[in-house]
């Protein structure tokens, strides 16, 4: 079927002036965009229960929840569930110091590592080896979690490449994989490897906006690469830099959930334990079903309560930051 | 200041050049080493393998026994399987809801239209929690079911947004022209729409599919019936936590079992293969679809 032979065309009156059209009720509107609110409709049904719906179910914070009775019958309790916040159970306070350690070491470490890289290779001449290497550094972000805990356990792990080369050379190994004491280092090592190469494409893509003619102009007065960079280049990246780090500040009670869960085994719950993890132990696991939902619920009111934090201080600095009020 | 200035930029001295030269090839090494160790690891014999005590970087030898073992049936080929079949259908119901509903909201005129694109938009400023999210998937009744890998993932709100940003930019003269000719909706979204944003549909369609293949919580969340697992929560069991897969997880294969860390290698290159494999075009379109997200949404 051709699209011209399908129906005749409609009468030209009606097309030649829909100005003054007549103003449709809601109904009739419903009525007249059926079809396309049908390709709308599976959609917006999935956002809805997989999304909206499930922030009602928040409610079980507040009950005695068993899942045998369910929302409607479990007991409500009130406050109850959330004491281990409130009286600071041991356990939940460990995971609130893990947590704030990890986004620490990250905001530290993990943080600046692509903006560095990004100024590396912006300083490049070559466009092919630049190339060469960003198609490099992007791959490990494309890998499972699980592959990159695999693979890190493969080269530094008690049979890995490391120890082995140490072994085969009558040196003692290193006990890096699963010891306690290093735990945090691992695992801020696996972030920087995965996702710093693929952080660096926004900082690439606003060190391509930034003026050429500015570079020029500080080079005939005679500025070095080093006052360039100092005056030119980072006051040219100080937008996207801070309204990263804005969303990394939202972020900062989210570390590595899944990479975390991995690697919980080896090392123990003392250093390993974070927010998440201990909503995932505590409620999925160990049935603790009201209380796991009172930690993630004031864990997502506190990260929201973070973002509009950062985004405010962001306009103080005279920055337009995620959003403007 | 007599230094050659190329590009605006005064010509770098050679010790600098010479520097950084070195510290992008070191940190090119320490991306690059892994993935040699591994896939030469899983193809080397094996005693060269039990002589290395279990990693080879340059393999005297290329052997594919350990491929053949693992892949002869058993645990890890039904999972192989598993995550195959997860993320063709998935991807598939993905696209089709995705780009239904970006098409729906690039409508202006559409009823209702700038609420969804609220309800959209809104969505991707939180997540409902893992606890609320699972009483859900338990509810309705997909725990232990392929489903829930699939459903609860199916349509992701940056997505839309991305598809919504694309469709908005086909003109309306174009539309309006099939409508004109007596196109209904269905078809102006067959034959508009769709041919002409062909390239937008597998780059979202890419994401979606990287996703399902590398999804392994939803799986370790929802399924508790291990020959249920794929291939990223079997990975998991027998890589990175050790679990020794026994001669009853592999298929009957009258040879002698290649050594354990070859087959280790030779799960984890079967998982990273398939993303290899859509690398290059990840990459080129991508950082695209990444900077079109976050200029236009």
């Amino acid at each position: 079927m051709s699209l011209t032979k399908i129906r005749p065309s409609p009468p030209l009156e009606t097309m030649k002036d829909p100005s003054p059209r007549p103003t449709l009720s809601l109904w009739e509107r419903i009525k007249r965009d059926k079809l396309l609110l049908a390709f709308a409709l599976p959609g917006i049904i999935l956002i809805l229960i997989f999304q909206y719906i499930p922030l009602l179910g928040n409610v079980i914070a507040f009950q005695d929840y068993q899942p045998f009775l369910g929302i409607m019958h479990s007991r409500w309790s009130g406050f109850d569930n959330f004491s281990v916040i409130f009286n600071g159970d041991p356990a939940f306070l460990n995971a609130l110091k893990n947590t704030l350690i990890i986004t620490a070491l990250q905001a530290v470490f993990v943080f600046p590592a692509p903006i560095l890289i990004a100024l590396l290779l912006n300083s490049l001449l070559s466009n092919k080896i630049r190339q060469i290497v960003q198609s490099i550094l992007y791959l490990p972000h494309f890998l499972s979690w699980v592959i990159v805990v695999a693979v890190f356990q493969q080269i530094l792990g008690g049979s890995g490449m490391i120890n082995n080369y140490l072994r085969a050379n009558g040196h003692d190994t290193l006990s890096i994989i699963g010891n306690s004491e290093l735990f945090t280092t691992v695992i801020t090592s696996q972030v920087i490897w995965k996702d710093t190469g693929w952080a660096t494409i926004l900082f690439l893509a606003a060190l391509a906006q930034i003026d050429r003619s500015l570079y020029e102009a500080s080079a005939v007065d005679g500025a070095s690469r080093w006052r360039q960079t100092w005056h030119i280049t980072l006051p040219g990246l100080r937008s996207i830099i801070i309204l990263l780090f804005i969303l990394k500040l939202g972020d900062s009670l989210t570390v590595g959930f899944e990479q975390l869960v991995l690697q919980q085994q080896a090392v123990g719950l003392g250093v390993s334990e974070v927010l998440d993890t201990y909503v995932f132990n505590n409620g999925i696991i160990g049935g603790a079903w009201g209380v796991a939902a009172a930690v993630g619920l004031v864990k997502g009111l506190v990260s929201v309560v973070l973002v509009l934090a950062a985004n405010k201080l962001a306009h103080f600095f005279g920055e337009e930051g995620v959003y403007k009020s | 200041m007599s230094r050659k200035i190329i590009d605006g930029m005064p010509a770098p001295a050679l010790g600098a050049s010479l520097l950084k030269g070195l510290i992008l090839l070191l940190i090119c090494t320490v991306v690059i080493v892994p993935f040699v160790g591994i896939i030469s690891t899983s193809v080397a014999s094996p005693e060269q393998v039990t002589k290395a005590g279990g990693f080879v970087l340059f393999p005297d030898s290329i052997q594919w026994s350990a491929y053949a073992s693992v892949l002869s049936g058993g645990v890890v080929t039904r999972s192989l399987f598993v995550s195959a079949g997860i993320t063709v259908v998935g991807t598939l119901l993905s696209l089709t809801v995705t780009s239904m509903l970006g098409w729906a909201l690039s409508r202006r005129s559409m009823v209702g239209n700038k609420f969804m694109i609220m309800l959209v938009l809104f969505s991707l400023l939180f997540t409902p929690g893992m606890i609320p999210t699972y009483l859900m998937v338990k509810q309705l009744g997909m725990l232990d079911s392929y489903w829930a890998l699939i459903v609860p993932t199916m349509v992701s709100g940056f997505n839309v947004i991305v598809m919504r940003s694309f469709f908005s930019g086909i003109p309306t003269e174009l539309i309006d022209a099939a409508r004109i000719d007596g196109a209904g909706e269905w078809q102006i979204f067959r034959r508009i729409a769709l041919p002409l944003s062909k390239a937008v549909m597998a780059v979202i369609g890419l994401f979606y599919a990287v996703g399902y293949w590398n999804s392994f919580f939803n799986a370790m969340l929802y399924l508790s019936d291990s020959a249920k697992w794929p291939l990223q929560l079997v990975l998991r069991t027998y890589v990175v936590n050790g679990t020794q897969l026994g001669d009853s997880d592999l298929g009957s294969l009258d040879a002698v079992m290649p050594p354990e860390p070859s087959i280790q290698m030779a799960i984890l290159v079967i998982a990273i293969v398939p993303i290899l494999l859509v690398y290059p075009f990840l990459q080129k379109h991508f950082a695209k679809g990444v900077l079109t997200g976050a200029v236009k949404g």
